[in-house]
């Protein structure tokens, strides 16, 4: 689809319209608590989003999908502490740095097949984090703490926080946005390809090595922005925050429950298993429990309803399959 | 007749095994030429030595007169090579229609998507599989699969098209169907090397066969000479009905 | 100079024990094209039923392992029919997430009801001395002890009627089920007996090292980075790995900080991967 077209389907006006709201709802009654949830959940709509593009659309599982989130931060972080870089810079060349390095990454890490890849993104992820911890420069396992006047340049601490709440929901809807554009693409129709039949898909033209690497490189720019935002936002970051792997696996939660290989999906998945979450953690005795429920509801999607909420929408009202995608 | 495809010396072995050894022929533009042998001689190896998916242990693969020996597949297929499946590879969830697009966007022509779609519906009426377009392809019977795998690699818009078992598995009505249709792509100035086993279909479609028995070329000429030829007759031996079939029907 | 002997000789003594883990899970993978990511979970239950037998009902602990072995064997029977049977044609996209998740509901379980903190089994044998430097004798009764379970597999395998109905249905499962083998019954039977390797091995594991719920990751990347050394579906070739990963940490040990060793071993599993996807110890050829 040639770039522009994508302005005359109305699923991208729709997009556009949840991600505006979605930024104005707490802003009624200046409402910060409420303000925060959104903003974990838009890094988890961020995360489910991206980490479709992998798993849905291409057919692999990235397991250490984190580890973009976690780069983009210390990336981003290191550049404002330490060389004095404004906000929006440091986090658009935290993207830029992790998605280069992703490409580059990809072209070798992607010559694995289906379960190899996923292992060796776990171990990507746990690489990462090893050396981070003992990087001093980048304060080794102790972290790094961001000096509050960095937050003079966005008007004060409290300006901040609204303006970088707005700089992530933008952020969330750029991944709903280009989740759409790639859907719709050649590049798309290439990369589903490679997901149902990868052998098939080689001789049929399909260039697989160079669509995989850019695939995951794509997959880890927007994540990469969210995280140099967070934790710009949290002031501090360390590596088990970072590279959290519990983390990372429940973004492919969200994106299995719902529903891969869709626009929809994943966003659907991250809000329904953030409510899950929340619900279940304040009884204390489950929230110990939080590994096993995510676990139980992983293992029963996986057997029973492979094609997440979204897949059993669009099986029992085909139609939607067009409209809501 | 120019040369489309040459290939030379070819040799691959699994495992210490010889699957082809010593392998030289060509395809002359618009023809199409036979490949035959009893099984296991070694012909949808040839196949894979060809579009890339092995590369070879010797010999070389020249497609319009460039070298295009052990060339990835995609890159095999942007070259104008297409083929289709001995045990068909249909994109199971996708819909018929996207399957052929797919043939269609990173064939020789590399079209856009647009493009691509309106090769993918002509292509589609074509093979006559313009009622299921939207039908999901794991859906179709095996005849449908066929001639799906058959419209997929033509949407490529390929120079050369190797078809592996295409008649495999169908009902003669479908065969004759399926044949005419064969001829038809011919028509259009694609050149064909084909497998089969369907004895009479191969021979009235083939301008020339090659035979193939364990690895090695046996024979080489018009279906007539090949199948009065004493050595191929004595390589089919070892499979009684398919001799039969050979020295009776063609 | 005997320094570095003694800790690489230490080191093959223990690797042994790794080896005995990749094979349970060399063997899954190899028969039935499953990645059990739940591998480290049965490790650490290994660990822990061990640990129980002599904490509550005073057994010593080598007497433990018989029976721990049994019970993993049957855990791993479960754990097929819930998580794997339905998966089994699926893409491995699918076997992956879903041993992932029983992986995620065990350890969750086991943290619930454990915690995160150290157990012990204490076990003291006399070791043996040489030229100053002593090697313990849990170790090398590990080794020995994998030494004949190792033995006993290849017999099994080799000579029994359901290890060779279970090369049967590893080599073409249509074919074996053509045969009259009953091929599910099978996979769920070389299930449980990767997950009683698994689980054997956790148990060993106890008696040389303090253990927590969480310590199963660690070796369960010790284990995939041994299977791909030795080659996927090969459990001679774990061994093998087993020992030469031993034998690397042995030499890495005296000179490196344990925090980097998960790091090189993550480096070696990615660059064998990509170099050597066969394995380095494949001694049977497969096309």
């Amino acid at each position: 689809m040639r770039p522009l077209a994508i302005l005359r389907r109305p699923f991208f006006w729709l997009i556009v319209l949840a991600t505006i709201a979605f930024a104005l709802v707490p802003l009624r009654g200046n409402n910060v608590e409420l303000r925060e949830e959104l903003i974990l959940a838009a890094i988890y709509i961020t995360l489910a989003s991206n980490l479709n593009l992998m798993i849905g659309y291409a057919g692999y599982v990235n397991f250490g999908n984190i580890v973009f989130f976690g780069l983009g931060g210390y990336v981003c972080i290191y550049l404002v502490n330490t060389l004095g870089w404004p906000l929006m810079l440091a986090a658009l060349s935290g993207g830029a740095v992790v998605s280069l390095l992703a490409y580059l990454f990809g072209l070798g890490i992607l010559r694995l097949r289906g379960a190899y890849f996923a292992l060796a993104t776990i171990g990507v992820n746990e690489a990462v984090s090893a050396f981070v911890s003992n990087f001093e420069p980048w304060g080794g396992a102790s972290g790094i703490y961001m000096s509050i006047e960095a937050y003079q340049p966005l008007g004060g601490a409290m300006q901040a926080l609204w303006t970088i709440y707005f700089m992530i929901v933008a952020v969330m809807g750029l991944s709903l946005v280009l989740s759409y554009a790639i859907k719709r693409s050649k590049f798309g129709l290439g990369l589903l390809a490679i997901g149902q039949n990868e052998d098939a898909a080689l001789v049929l033209g399909v260039p697989a090595p160079r669509y995989k690497a850019l695939v995951y490189s794509a997959s880890a720019f927007l994540p990469a922005v969210a995280g140099a935002l967070f934790f710009f936002k949290s002031a501090f970051i360390q590596p088990s925050d970072a590279f959290d792997l519990t983390l990372s696996i429940e973004a492919i939660v969200m994106v299995m429950l719902g529903g891969q290989g869709t626009v929809v999906g994943p966003a659907l998945g991250a809000f329904v298993y953030e409510e899950l979450r929340s619900t279940l953690l304040t009884t204390a005795a489950l929230s110990s429990l939080q590994l096993v429920i995510s676990g139980g509801l992983l293992l029963v999607i996986v057997l029973f309803l492979p094609g997440g909420l979204m897949g059993w929408v669009h099986r029992r009202w085909p139609g939607t399959a067009r409209i809501l995608e | 007749m120019r040369t489309l495809l040459e290939v030379v010396d070819l040799e691959k072995h699994f495992g210490g095994l010889a699957a082809v050894e010593g392998l030289s022929f060509s395809v002359h533009e618009g023809e199409i030429l036979g490949l035959i042998g009893p099984n296991g001689a070694g012909k949808s190896t040839v196949f894979n030595l060809v579009n890339g998916v092995y590369p070879p242990d010797r010999g070389r693969v020249i497609f319009q007169d460039a070298d295009i020996t052990g060339l990835e597949p995609y890159r095999v297929a942007r070259r104008g090579i297409a083929r289709t499946h001995q045990i068909v590879q249909p994109l199971t969830t996708m819909t018929v229609l996207d399957n052929c697009v797919v043939g269609a966007c990173f064939g020789r022509e590399n079209l856009s998507l647009g493009r691509a779609s309106e090769v993918a519906l002509e292509v589609a009426a074509f093979v006559g599989l313009e009622d299921r377009l939207g039908d999901p392809a794991g859906q179709l019977t095996v005849a449908g699969k066929k001639r799906l795998e058959l419209a997929r690699a033509l949407c490529a818009r390929p120079l050369l098209l190797l078809l592996d078992e295409v008649l495999a598995g169908l009902n003669p009505t479908e065969i004759e169907n399926m044949v005419g249709v064969i001829r038809r792509i011919r028509d259009q100035g694609i050149s064909i090397l084909i497998i089969e086993h369907v004895m009479q279909a191969i021979m009235s479609l083939s301008d020339r066969v090659i035979v193939l028995s364990s690895g090695r070329m046996l024979a080489e000429g018009s279906p007539a000479e090949v199948v009065n030829n004493p050595a191929v007759i004595e390589a089919y031996l070892g499979d009684p009905e398919l001799a039969a079939k050979l020295h009776g029907k063609a | 100079m005997y320094g570095i002997l003694a800790s690489i000789i230490d080191g093959v003594l223990v690797g042994s024990v790794y080896g005995l883990a990749a094979m349970g899970l060399t063997l899954i993978w190899g028969v039935m094209d499953v990645i059990n990511l739940a591998h480290g979970a049965m490790i650490v239950a290994g660990m822990f039923g061990v640990f129980l037998l002599t904490d509550s009902l005073g057994l010593p602990p080598y007497a433990a392992i018989g029976p721990t072995m049994v019970l993993g064997f049957f855990v791993g029977v479960l754990l097929y029919w819930i998580a794997v049977h339905r998966v089994i044609g699926r893409p491995a996209l699918m076997s992956l997430l879903s041993t992932f998740s029983a992986d995620m509901v065990l350890i969750g379980l086991g943290t619930a009801v454990w915690g995160t903190v150290l157990f012990n089994v204490p076990v003291s044998l006399p070791g043996i001395t040489w030229r100053g430097y002593t090697f313990t004798g849990t170790h090398i009764l590990a080794a020995v002890l994998t030494a004949v379970i190792a033995g006993g597999l290849y017999l099994f395998l080799n000579y029994a009627r359901l290890g060779k109905a279970i090369r049967a249905v590893s080599d073409n499962r249509e074919a074996a089920e053509l045969a009259g083998i009953p091929t599910t019954q099978v996979l769920s039977l070389a299930f449980g007996l990767g997950v009683a390797l698994a689980c054997t091995s956790g148990a060993l594991i106890a008696t040389l090292f303090p253990f927590t719920v969480l310590s199963g990751g660690a070796y369960q990347l010790k284990s995939f980075v041994v299977t791909v050394l030795g080659g996927l579906g090969n459990p001679a070739g774990a061994l093998f790995g087993g020992l030469a990963l031993g034998l690397l940490e042995g030499l890495a040990t005296p000179f490196i900080p344990v925090s980097w060793i998960p790091v090189i071993e993550f480096v070696v599993f990615v660059v064998v991967l990509i170099a050597a996807p066969r394995g380095l110890f494949n001694f049977r050829r497969r096309s």
